[in-house]
């Protein structure tokens, strides 16, 4: 069985984020890149199936649209225990344009599990994993938390409202992934750091493809006023401002 | 011409959500001369259906069959594509949960049509189609510009609001061609708790982070959140430590939730935090370290101990109720 892990290059989660060219363009300068946290776990879980299920599963491949600074990051993946990793050489314009580009390479690499992150923390799309499972006509498992070879069957769970199911799938299949997939991300060993160096990246051209939408320019949000502060000893001036003034309560 | 909306339906049930979508809608079916389309799919009433006519809906296309059990993102995604086609629908309206999530992105590959995620207001213009939505965790807004004739939007929960507006609504069985092959999610249980108030509809809501100590001391919290009717949260190593279930974490990796009130109670407002919990309302802070972040993000804040601030707030709140 070959697992492939769509991972998306995103700034650390503390970024202070600032734009520039008037507004319509994020500021790198000084950024730090990791991979997207919901790709970190999907990783780690598919790691876990790996060692847990010997042999059933050949390979675990990463995948990412992305220019050359996005090696690191793909290093990275690699260090933490992946084994190859392609990277799909492209400016990710938008969700379509990198569903596009990672259809056609998985496509060709005729992978059984796909997993993709629930959302990716730049732009927040919830939309590339499901994107990518209609190009390819694949059933898709959205909200995944849970995901597991039980003899030889695929076992996923998806989260609803108020709980949780339990469902049976057919391979190929994409599930995109979110909190509960696994616990804590896996940190990379000094041999995985020492192996990742030689383990194959490869890197495709992009195929044609035109985004759907155009981020045209970004703001901060505005500022809050100042927080009201309420004497501790004096409990009862929050919950009568809560509902005289806020009108919540 | 029409804007058509998913409306999702619990038990049979059409919720606040629903008819947040569609006011939502009907916002935008205003501004483009254009008429609401409700599509419903399963066993729902009469009477309920036409609940969404309170809210603009015109017309209600309901799907019944029988080989649908429950939530299949191929057959779902082939329904709505119909119904776009049959109401030549040009917007396209779902709720950002998790069904919304599941099918918008499979829906727009199908129609070739944009999908913004996540929008929390109506567009600020259609020629071309603009609209904001936040970006980077909630630290940034950014404006989309869609670039196809037809669009899909997934509402933001408790952001829009209802609006109520009477309106004479039909409600239309709607047969859509289904192919047996289309069906591939097998569910095989189901585990749910009910009577809970959702985190996601709450209109209040209580969060504890770590500085509520250990679990043994969430009876204040539970209290407090059923005196004012609200749900209960938590921050991230709360429930990573197994003090609460893991659908109380909120923030940027658990749930984005837009309250009318959010308390936080010993949370000290880590940026991934706030990423979740920023669109509420109103935010009130307890927290015993005056330099917590989380008073940068909040309306009103306590400096003092939780343990000492809840009890009292719960004595306030009952004697606010007897008053
Ligand atoms: C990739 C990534 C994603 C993350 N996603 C999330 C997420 O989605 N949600 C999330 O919550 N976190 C997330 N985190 C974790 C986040 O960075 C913080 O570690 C976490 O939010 C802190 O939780 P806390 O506020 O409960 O605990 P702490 O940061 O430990 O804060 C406890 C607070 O309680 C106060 N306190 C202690 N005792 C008392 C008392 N007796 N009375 C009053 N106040 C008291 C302290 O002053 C302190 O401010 C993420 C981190 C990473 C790296």
């Amino acid at each position: 069985m070959k697992i492939c892990i769509c991972i998306s290059n995103v700034p650390d989660t503390t970024t202070k984020i600032k734009f520039v060219n008037n507004n319509t363009a994020f500021d790198n300068a000084g950024v730090q890149w990791i991979i997207n946290p919901w790709d970190e776990l999907a990783l780690t879980r598919a790691l876990d199936l790996k060692d847990a299920n010997a042999g059933a599963i050949e390979k675990i491949t990463v995948v990412n649209v992305g220019l050359a600074d996005a090696d690191p990051t793909i290093r990275k993946a690699l260090a933490i225990g992946a084994d190859n990793a392609i990277r799909i050489n492209a400016e990710p314009k938008d969700a379509y344009f990198i569903a596009t580009q990672l259809a056609e390479v998985i496509k060709k690499e005729a992978f059984d599990i796909i997993l993709c992150g629930i959302e990716s923390c730049d732009y927040n799309g919830s939309t590339v994993g499901g994107m990518l499972a209609e190009m390819l006509a694949y059933p898709s498992v959205s909200s995944a938390s849970f995901l597991d070879i039980q003899n030889g069957q695929i076992i996923v769970k998806r989260e609803i409202d108020g709980g949780q199911e339990l469902l049976g799938t057919k391979l190929p299949f994409i599930a995109i992934v979110q909190k509960g997939i696994a616990k804590e991300p896996r940190i990379p060993s000094m041999r995985g750091i020492m192996t990742a160096k030689t383990k194959p990246l490869q890197v495709v051209e992009a195929v044609a493809g035109e985004p759907f939408l155009s981020y045209n320019s970004f703001e901060l949000p505005k500022s809050k006023a100042a927080c009201k502060k309420i004497d501790p000893e004096n409990v009862k001036e929050l919950v009568n401002l809560l509902h005289n003034e806020a009108k919540v309560i | 011409m029409s804007v058509l909306v998913y409306t999702e339906n619990w038990d049979g049930k059409f919720k606040k959500l629903s008819f947040e979508l569609i006011s939502y809608a009907n916002e935008i079916a205003k501004k483009l001369n254009s008429t609401v389309v409700a599509l419903s799919i399963g066993n729902v009433a009469e009477d309920e259906l036409k609940l969404l006519g309170n809210y603009g809906a015109t017309k209600v296309l309901s799907v019944v069959h029988d080989k649908i059990k429950g939530l299949d993102n191929q057959v779902f995604t082939s329904i709505i594509a119909q119904a776009v086609e049959k109401e030549k629908s040009t917007v396209v309206v779902f709720a950002h949960n998790n069904t919304g999530k599941a099918i918008a992105p499979r829906l727009s590959v199908r129609l070739k049509a944009g999908l913004v995620a996540g929008v929390t207001a109506v567009p600020a213009s259609f020629k071309p189609f603009t609209v904001v939505k936040k970006v980077f965790t909630s630290k940034a807004l950014s404006t989309v510009v869609v670039n196809t004739p037809v669009q899909i939007v997934t509402l933001l929960q408790n952001t829009y609001g209802i609006i109520e507006t009477a309106t004479p609504v039909v409600v239309e069985a709607f047969h859509p061609q289904i192919q047996d092959a289309e069906f591939t999610t097998d569910i095989k249980e189901v585990s749910k708790v009910t009577g809970k108030i959702l985190l996601t509809d709450a209109e209040i809501v209580v969060s504890g982070g770590r500085g509520m100590k250990g679990p043994e001391n969430w009876g204040v919290i539970e209290e407090l959140a059923s005196l004012l009717g609200a749900a209960t949260a938590c921050s991230r190593p709360v429930s990573d430590e197994g003090w609460r279930p893991h659908d109380e974490h909120t923030g940027q990796t658990g749930k984005v939730i837009a309250p009318n009130l959010y308390i936080a109670a010993g949370i000290s407002g880590a940026i991934q935090h706030l990423g979740g919990v920023s669109g509420s309302k109103c935010i009130v802070a307890i927290n015993k370290d005056p330099d917590a972040p989380i008073f940068e993000a909040a309306d009103y804040g306590i400096v003092g101990d939780v343990l000492k601030v809840l009890p009292e707030m719960i004595a306030a709140v009952k004697e606010l109720k007897n008053s």
